[in-house]
């Protein structure tokens, strides 16, 4: 069944865009994204997809075109990356407040300043309140599975929602792995014919989009976007298990590693989440009872589920690929202590700040955060809630993991 | 989103009884705009700070002021001005500007209705705008 080839993250997202053919593309490339553009611009010129490629002159026009296609009535879609969703940003809420079945896949990168082309979450997680569903994939293969699995989640009458599918930046988007290609007829199939609601270009049935709304209507809209994103769980979890039967391969909206007999855990996204599983074998080989909590669906977020699913451990550590500075954390790490926070059981909780501008996260760095956890677990005061990983200098910032990192080596762990 | 407008002069009684507003819930998805021509039950015309006041009488019926008025406010009939509608008429006076024949001048709205009285001041040409602005009709 399917294909096995060597892909990058991004040519994996293309591929999946070839066999999706949507109606419309409208592009601009930025680094780390820009293969994906480039590999579907030679899929169009060699006339592999049936779709109207417009090569925009900026990313406010990408998602422009994508919105006002998508308002017409076709399956439209676009990828970015950092800058480039930073230019979006006044359309992304039109796209979702239209509510717009549209699907963008984005390498996440570092924001500007300093310039910096290299994977961290601070783009999308910046878009967290614009409406998007937000879809974190740790691998290649699952940024393909996940792509083509979007075009169903954004499309469904009880959600309508845009849907970003996020990928690390260089880590996934530019490294090769072997990725499992369904056949071109199974995914056809799969994201079936688009139903488009209220299509612009049906001139039978005429709608306006994008109509002035004042205080009396517009709380109302807005509340009922929200009722779409609260209907999307479901959608998600029926989308997954319908893939899985025509792949062999299912997502959860989180997926556990070792979690539900564990004592002390990490919450990630994206493919630190990789990192920290190998770091959890070695621990679970030497008695540690330690475990991973990947979380894929940033939006919707899982709040009673991972309350649920976390609430027996002793410690946990949050880990933010991004910073919101002068708040109490990461934007993760924000969101799940504020889960805990009706929990009668709830694990103590520290935050780290990790990998920004594409600094490498190793498995030693992931090791001193179980040790710190484990410090916790026996009994120790949370000293630091917030700390960053792998970080240079500073006062207190890093010394946690520095110094975890120096006990991690003496006490013989890989280093 | 219709219920919260004013009255509009050639629109049905049952248009205009008064509504509930829905609640969240009975919106329609994404704010879209399911009836076709609604803006014409919309008055603009209260915007407006000057009307144009047309001399009919020097009037040469070119029609300028319905091509370049941006409301679709001038009702024309039988290929002949007519009135100004000025349920939707802005007071951009666009058409004052480039009437050829002079004919149309710009009056401040509060001056008019104090010459005219406010009752009158809807008068001129408002009739059944929406047959003749093109909207739906009733
Ligand atoms: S532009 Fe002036 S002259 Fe021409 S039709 Fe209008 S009012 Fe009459
Ligand atoms: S004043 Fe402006 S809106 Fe009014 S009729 Fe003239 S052009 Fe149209």
């Amino acid at each position: 069944m399917g294909k096995l080839i060597a892909a990058t993250g991004n040519q994996a997202v293309a591929q999946a865009m070839r066999q999706i053919d949507p109606h419309v593309v409208a592009a601009y490339p930025i680094t780390p994204q820009t293969d994906v553009v480039e590999e579907f611009a030679s899929f169009v010129s060699d006339g592999l997809v049936s779709t109207e490629f417009v090569p925009v002159e900026s990313e406010h026009s990408a998602m422009s075109t994508v919105i006002g296609s998508s308002a017409a009535g076709v399956r439209a879609m676009t990828a970015t990356s950092s800058q480039g969703l930073a230019l979006m940003w006044e359309m992304l809420y039109i796209a979702a407040g239209l509510r717009l079945p549209i699907v963008m896949a984005v390498a996440n990168r570092a924001l500007s300043a300093p310039l910096n082309i290299h994977g961290d979450q601070s783009d999308s997680m910046g878009a967290r309140d614009s409406g998007w569903i937000q879809l974190y994939c740790k691998n290649q293969q699952e940024a393909y599975d996940t792509l083509i699995q979007a075009i169903r989640i954004a499309e469904h009458k009880d959600v309508r929602l845009p849907v970003m599918v996020c990928y690390d930046g260089f880590i996934v988007s530019h490294s090769l792995s072997g990725v499992t290609l369904l056949d071109d007829d199974k995914v056809k199939a799969f994201v079936g014919k688009h139903v488009p609601l209220y299509p612009l270009l049906d001139s039978k049935n005429p709608v306006s989009y994008g109509g002035l709304v004042l205080f009396d209507f517009y709380f109302e809209f807005r509340r009922q976007m929200v009722d779409g994103m609260a209907r999307a769980p479901r959608v998600i979890d029926e989308v997954a298990m319908e893939f899985a039967e025509i792949s062999g391969r299912h997502y959860g909206r989180y997926e556990k590693y070792k979690i539900d007999d564990a004592e002390i855990g990490v919450v990630v996204l994206g493919s630190a989440a990789s990192t920290s599983e190998v770091v959890v074998d070695e621990l679970r080989a030497k008695g540690i009872k330690a475990g991973v909590m990947r979380l894929k669906s940033l939006r919707p977020f899982p709040r009673e589920e991972l309350a649920k699913e976390l609430g027996h451990l002793k410690a946990l550590a949050v880990l933010d690929r991004a910073d919101s500075p002068g708040a109490l954390g990461g934007p993760v790490g924000l969101e799940v202590r504020s889960a805990f926070f009706e929990s009668e059981k709830r694990p103590k909780l520290i935050n780290g700040i990790y990998g920004l501008g594409g600094r490498d996260t190793t498995p030693e760095h992931i090791a001193s955060v179980f040790y710190s956890l484990q410090k916790i677990a026996e009994g120790g005061k949370v000293e630091e809630p917030l700390f960053y990983l792998g970080l240079r200098g500073g006062k207190d910032d890093g010394r946690q993991s520095e110094a975890a990192i120096a006990q991690a080596r003496a006490a013989g762990q890989r280093a | 989103m219709k219920s919260e407008q004013k009255e509009n002069p050639g629109a049905s009684a049952k248009a205009v009884a008064p509504k509930e507003k829905p609640g969240w819930a009975d919106v329609p998805i994404g704010a879209v705009v399911l009836e076709a021509g609604c803006g014409v039950e919309y008055e603009t015309g209260e915007w407006r700070s000057e009307r144009p006041v047309v001399n009919t009488d020097k009037c040469i019926n070119c029609l300028f002021c319905w091509v370049f008025c941006p409301d679709g406010a001038v009702i024309v009939e039988n290929e002949k001005f007519k009135a100004i509608d000025y349920y939707h008429c802005k007071g951009c006076g666009i058409c004052s500007n480039e009437c050829p024949a002079k004919v149309i001048t710009m009056v401040e709205e509060t001056k008019f209705q104090e010459a005219n009285g406010e009752a009158s001041a809807a008068v001129q040409g408002n009739g059944n705008i929406k047959a003749k602005t093109g909207g739906k009709g009733e």
